[in-house]
């Protein structure tokens, strides 16, 4: 196309690496998938035959997956703790969106680096430092008034509070990209046509930042799914989906289960995906 | 009308205190917080002094400074890859497919993204371990003898690495080149450059902010990962998070552990810096540059 | 400043009324040390197709966001109705605007666009239901009521954005270069189309832009505005054929242009020698008096300059008084019935005078040697401005 200098041989080759490229980002989603349906008690090689067992088989040895309590308790945990942290991210980023946007205020720049910093901070990181710091405040408390405060223990409000941290910046950016693309007379139009303020948030600004906030909604819902690292360090006795997982492929090794699992997982996230190109695509081409 | 100035500051306060809340409490007071324990040492049950001595005790095991550089030297390997690797892909989606294919390709590029860190590397390790994919493969087309183990080594670590981290390489670089003016390219050619001159002298200083963008953000993450450490490369991965992970979990070493959390994000920091000031960047114009 | 007092009494249509739609009082706007708009006064009569005419940059968006409650004036009053609506927001003030990229909203469709408004009036359903068809149908757009906005074309959407803001019933209407956007044809027809709605609403409209012939064509009265000031206002003929400074000279219409200095002058006659050594005799024009020996801008309208050939105009003698030139064909810029013929004259300078090109044998042609004649009166001078602001 902009490139006329160079031959077709080259081209072929151009498209072959893309191919191998995409073979090996899929390979991997793809062997997780498909052992799922392998009736074997190992997620290997050789094909034994295709089954649902490991998805509804509700006996020893091929527990379906739900009917496994530990892991049904675990997605359950996975989808309390991803309501939470996209509701407070997606609110907390509209706020940001309109504090860079439109607020006009001393060191504006800096403080939008600041915003952008904890999607770069390792995880790991961010969770221990939250827990250091909720411990601490908790023995201080505990020291000092007896009272012990659960919530700053290692538990599903921590686990919030630290996806929080990082994924708010993800909203933010999401939100922000939009509220660029608003055209301030419309604002402007809706004031002069005689409506309040509140009204015209209401009816006009809201509603065109509507598919970016589902969308942001819907990534923060899907990375805090995921997340490990963070969580790891703040998770107490309700673990979620990920950590239970993880302690299973480490205790009693990998059994289909988990293809079971993460397929459920695929098919759940590429959904949710759908979801939120089909949201961004809707009007926001007018 | 001063009432409206009276709104309008009224109207930022408000939109200040979710931001400030957020920052405050969870990402500046907890690091601080880290820094704080690190320079803390238990000489006694119930009784702390306050120095250096954790970081002391690190510079002095070689292990953990080991474990550091590796983690360090190796993330840097999985950058440089990622980048090449990945830029011929996202100069593809952003110049050279058509409109249409431009889209599903980047859709496709996109979902790894939306798939568990876990999932992938479970997926990995049924692909390579002993009793896996590749190596059944192997052994029924007669290329391997026997089993062939293909985990626990360093290259598996760099290569699922990669895979983890690559499309934060190649999103912001297709962003980037995206808004790059086809015309420029045909000047470039135009005026008799080759495609060595015009990737070099055009196409690469365009793409300068997403390609460090895309570098900083790579690099951190991988600096930063656990999972992918520990189940590709076993229990001798040497991971750095291990590490912090080991001395809070495993034997309860809090001081120490925030010594390491605090080194491991000044050594990952110093690194994007040195990186920046010898690309001539600066944070304000890739990462931020949404 | 001029006010439109006396362009009021000379019409017998808005004489009688005595309550004006809109006043401004002295208004005035700083950002900092930027003056945008400087003491700005006039009144607009019910009913009037008023424009605000003036290149970009020169105040006149500064001055329609003051009325609509955007902006606050730094100093002055506006009063709508007769009423001051200083203290009055945006949205409490009966001033509707259609802005330059029209602003629709995007995620309602024509019908609760057009509805906006009257529900934030909290209008009853039924009643908003009757006055949307009524609109609909003044703009003969009857059947888009359920059509999305982007499935609107240009002209379609213009009028929407009109029916928008008339359905309210304002006392003003505001239009910020709404026909910017649209592409040249459009913009013709919709010309005519705006003139012809502000007719049937009958209600004043105010509208703002650079183009002056769209000023021109619709405007009852125009206001040309500079650097902040209104310069004149005054109906498009006074302001074409009487301008009262140089830069409204240069900025409506064409005009042939020189800078020149006073070597005589008798009573309103004035003779001078350009900056190429023309001597030429013009006509006292503008406010500001002319210093002897001080230097003026002298304008020429085209159409007031007669171009024939030598040839035959051998015989005929100019008039006592007329500028006589002569000179060459340098070029024909042809037109349609606007076209021009370009004479180099002496000393090298190039004067555009008009001609009718018919494609017959007897049109002029490059190299022609020619006559330029033009009246004293035609021919405009005023004092030079101090400050450069009025090049045109």
């Amino acid at each position: 196309m902009i490139d006329t200098s160079r031959s077709g041989l080259f081209l072929i080759g151009y498209r072959l690496y893309l191919a191998a490229f995409f073979v090996f980002l899929a390979a991997p989603l793809v062997a997780a998938g498909t052992f799922a349906f392998n009736d074997s008690l190992f997620p290997a090689l050789p094909w034994q035959g295709f089954t649902l067992d490991w998805f509804f088989s509700d006996s020893e040895p091929k527990l379906g997956m739900f009917h496994d309590r530990r892991l049904l308790r675990g997605l359950y945990y996975s989808f309390v703790i991803a309501s939470f942290v996209s509701l407070l991210s997606v609110f907390v980023g509209t706020c940001n969106a309109f504090l860079f946007v439109r607020g006009t205020f001393r060191g504006k720049n800096a403080l939008y680096i600041v915003m952008v910093l904890p999607l770069v901070i390792p995880g790991v990181i961010l969770g221990i430092s939250i827990l250091v710091l909720a411990s601490t405040v908790a023995n201080s408390i505990e020291r000092a008034t007896g009272i012990e405060l659960s919530i700053l223990r290692p538990g599903i409000a921590l686990v919030v509070l630290g996806q929080f941290s990082f994924i708010t910046t993800i909203t933010s950016l999401v939100i922000i990209a939009r509220l660029r693309k608003f055209d301030i007379a419309m604002e402007e139009a809706a004031l002069n046509l005689g409506a309040s303020r509140a009204r015209v948030l209401a009816t006009v600004t809201l509603p065109f930042l509507r598919p970016a906030m589902i969308a942001a909604g819907i990534v923060a819902f899907l990375v805090s799914f995921e997340n490990f690292n963070t969580t790891l360090f703040l998770v107490g006795s309700e673990a979620p989906l990920t950590v239970t997982m993880y302690d299973r492929m480490v205790k009693v090794g990998s059994t289909p289960v988990l293809n079971a699992v993460s397929f459920v997982l695929m098919l759940g996230s590429g959904l949710l995906a759908l979801v939120s190109i089909a949201v961004q695509r809707d009007k926001s081409t007018t | 009308m001063s009432s409206g100035r009276d709104i309008r500051r009224l109207s930022l306060i408000l939109l200040f205190a979710p931001f400030t809340l957020w920052i405050v409490l969870l990402i500046a007071l907890p690091h601080m917080g880290m820094i704080v324990l690190s320079l803390r040492e238990k000489v006694a049950p119930r009784v702390y002094e306050y120095g250096l001595g954790n970081y002391i005790a690190f510079a002095q095991e070689p292990i953990y400074w080991n474990t550091l550089m590796r983690t360090g030297s190796m993330s840097l390997l999985v950058t440089v890859l990622a980048l090449l690797i990945g830029f011929p892909v996202a100069y593809y989606i952003a110049k050279i497919a058509g409109h249409r294919t431009r889209g599903a390709l980047f859709l496709i590029i996109l979902i790894p993204l939306w798939v568990s860190d876990l999932i992938r590397a479970f997926g990995w390790i049924l692909l390579l371990r002993e009793t896996g994919v590749v190596s059944t493969l192997l052994q029924w087309s007669g290329l391997a003898g026997g089993p062939v183990e293909f985990l626990y080594t360093d290259a598996t670590v760099v290569m699922g690495l990669v895979y983890t981290v690559i499309l934060f390489m190649i999103v912001p670089l297709v962003s980037t080149l995206d808004g790059m003016d086809n015309a420029m390219i045909e000047a470039g050619y135009n005026l008799g450059g080759s495609g060595f001159t015009v990737l070099r002298r055009i196409i690469i200083p365009y793409a300068m902010p997403g390609i460090v963008s895309g570098c900083i953000v790579t690099f951190m993450l991988t600096a930063g990962s656990y999972l992918t450490p520990i189940l590709l490369g076993g229990k001798n991965s040497s991971w750095f998070t291990e590490q912090i992970y080991d001395q809070f979990i495993t034997r309860y070493n809090w001081e120490s552990g925030a010594a390491f959390g605090f080194l491991l994000l000044a050594f990952t920091s110093l690194v994007v810096w040195i990186g920046l000031k010898l690309s001539g960047q600066t944070l304000a114009s890739t990462v931020a540059r949404s | 400043m001029t006010a439109i007092h006396d362009l009021a009494t000379n019409d017998p249509a808005v004489n009688d009324l005595a309550i004006n739609d809109l006043e401004c009082l002295g208004v005035s706007k700083s950002y900092g040390s930027v003056r945008a708009v400087r003491d700005v006064s006039f009144e607009i009569p019910s009913g009037c197709f008023f424009s605000i005419l003036g290149p970009s940059g020169c105040g006149k968006t500064t001055l329609m966001r003051m009325i609509a409650g955007f902006e606050e004036p730094s100093a002055g009053d506006i009063r709508i109705k007769g009423k001051s609506v200083l203290k009055t927001p945006p949205n409490r003030r009966n001033v509707k605007m259609v802005f330059q990229h029209l602003a629709l909203f995007p995620m309602m469709n024509v019908y609760e666009n057009i509805a906006y408004g009257l529900r934030c009036q909290r209008v009853g359903k039924a009643e908003i239901d009757r006055k949307v068809k009524d609109v609909l149908q003044r703009i003969a757009l009857p059947d888009v009521a359920n059509r999305e906005i982007h499935q609107l074309s240009g002209g379609q959407k213009q009028r929407i954005a009109i029916a928008r803001c008339m359905v309210l019933d304002p006392d003003v209407l505001l239009l910020d270069e709404p026909l910017g956007a649209l592409d040249l044809k459009l913009r013709e027809a919709m010309k005519i189309e705006l003139k012809l709605l502000q007719h049937q609403f009958n209600t004043t409209f105010i509208y703002i832009t650079h183009d002056q012939s769209e000023a021109l064509v619709m405007s009852d009265y125009v206001a040309i505005m500079n650097n902040g000031r209104f310069d004149q206002i005054g109906t498009p003929q006074a302001l074409y054929h009487n301008p009262d400074t140089a830069f409204v000279a240069g900025f409506v219409g064409d005009s042939n242009r020189w800078s020149a200095r006073v070597l005589s002058r008798s009573g309103d006659e004035v003779k001078v020698e350009t900056g190429d050594g023309l001597v030429l005799v013009g006509t006292v024009a503008g406010r500001a008096p002319l210093a002897d020996h001080g230097r003026v801008e002298l304008f020429v309208r085209p159409e007031f300059v007669h171009a024939e050939r030598l040839a035959q105009a051998g015989s005929a003698v100019p008039a006592e008084g007329d500028n006589v030139l002569e000179g060459a064909v340098d070029s024909l810029l042809f037109n349609g019935a606007n076209s021009r013929v370009l004479v180099r004259g002496p000393r090298d300078c190039l004067i555009e005078a008009d001609v009718t090109l018919t494609g017959g044998a007897g049109d002029l042609r490059p190299g022609e040697a020619v006559r330029l004649t033009w009246p004293r009166a035609q021919t405009r001078c005023f004092a030079a401005e101090v400050a450069a602001g009025a090049s045109a």
